[in-house]
């Protein structure tokens, strides 16, 4: 099989919101996804928040030496104390980290729901803010034309798609704005497992999938 | 007075190696005032702020195992819990973080060079943040106090969101030619 490098990453405002922490969850959990398989937008990342740090650091507040001293001997007080356990986030399958620990496990316990043409999605627990759900489209089948309001985000985690614009692989983020009406395809040879998060509802071209919209919540 | 990076990298250092208390005192009194302000600008009110800076540097003091002085410097570090803290406080937004690299937990020391190197990039960093023209310099800063400090902004000044975003991107710019 054909090694392709990851070529499509996360623009220069996803990571810095991100580095600010600003992101609603859904696109933050494409955003960690993608940084943990691309060391590339991990380096930008890490430059971000270096900025992050450098802002921080021009910003001290007054504070009486009693109240620093104060502050500081109730630091110390609790330093003995156990730190919470934080497990790091473990790659399971085509599921990085950080996705895999939000869905609490693997591929085989995400519960698909069908959407017709054989794809199916499941939708992932969110903040409202954005959606996010995770995308199984079989090889070689179109996803239905769809247009968008707001932002979307597709990152693939196995097979491809391709549609007007290029062809994205495991690891690629496609970043659709409102300017992007496109059909993808997924590659024939191996289904396409994608996760996708949006900050508007999709619209779609032909009738009948706009109908289902508010039923599927796509 | 004002600690420096590589100061503050040793001070660290003596922390993660040593678990040293003193060093922990200096790196208190330099940076809970600087938490304290950056909360202060995302939202937080003061008293509370306050006490968020105790938890973020009894965050420090716990995971200064973790501590690589080549890959972030300790200011770098001390804004991703603040952040991390700026979050939870705010119930509204979990958020997912990356998996670590395993090379990171290797082990390895980075030789002096490297580490010279890092500090210098962050000295270089925060003198291209001061150079900034004041306008630009704000924008910047408020990009990482929060979203809700932008809108602000936007209804301040009557500018619209995108505008204050593309001069934003400007001020990034700027700082980007100064670093290469």
């Amino acid at each position: 099989m054909a090694h392709y490098p990851i070529t499509h990453h996360l623009t220069d405002d996803l990571l810095m919101s991100y580095a600010a922490g600003t992101l609603p969850e859904a696109f933050a959990l494409v955003a960690a996804s993608h940084v943990s398989l691309c060391d590339e937008c991990r380096a930008r990342l890490g430059a971000y928040e270096a900025l992050g740090g450098a802002v921080l650091d021009t910003e001290a507040e007054a504070m009486t030496d009693d109240a620093l001293e104060r502050g500081l001997a109730a630091c110390l007080s609790r330093l003995d104390r156990p730190a919470p356990v934080q497990r790091p986030a473990m790659r399971q399958g085509p599921l990085p980290g950080p996705l895999a620990d939000w869905i609490g496990g693997g591929l085989e316990t995400v519960r698909w729901r069908p959407l017709g043409m054989g794809v199916r999605q499941a939708i992932l627990p969110t903040s409202r803010r954005a959606t996010a759900r995770l995308l199984h489209i079989p090889a070689g089948v179109a996803v239905p034309d769809h247009g968008h309001r707001g932002t979307e985000l597709t990152l693939v985690l196995q097979g491809a798609f391709r549609d007007e614009t290029a062809r994205f692989g495991p690891g690629d983020v496609e970043v659709a704005g409102q300017e992007l009406d496109h059909q993808p395809v997924a590659e024939p040879g191996v289904d396409c497992i994608c996760l996708a998060a949006t900050d508007a509802p999709l619209r779609f071209n032909a009738l009948l999938p706009r109908l289902l919209q508010p039923l599927f919540r796509i | 007075m004002t600690a420096t990076e590589p100061d503050l990298a040793a001070l660290m250092t003596a922390v993660r190696d040593r678990q040293d208390r003193a060093a922990f005192a200096a790196l208190f009194r330099h940076f809970a005032p600087r938490i304290k302000g950056f909360l202060i600008k995302s939202g937080t009110e003061a008293a509370l702020a306050e006490e968020c800076a105790q938890d973020v540097m009894a965050t420090l003091w716990h995971k200064a195992h973790l501590y690589d002085p080549a890959r972030a410097g300790v200011a770098t570090w001390v804004f991703t819990i603040a952040r991390n803290r700026r979050i939870d406080l705010a119930r509204r937004d979990r958020r997912p973080e990356p998996e670590d690299l395993l090379w990171m937990q290797d082990g390895t020391e980075p030789d002096q060079a490297e580490l010279f190197e890092a500090a210098e990039e962050n000295r270089r960093l925060a003198q291209a943040l001061a150079d900034l023209p004041e306008k630009q310099r704000a924008l910047v800063q408020r990009a990482f106090w929060g979203e809700r400090s932008h809108s602000e902004l936007a209804a301040e000044t009557g500018l619209p969101l995108g505008t204050i975003k593309s001069r934003l991107r400007l001020a990034l710019d700027r700082l980007r030619t100064r670093m290469s």
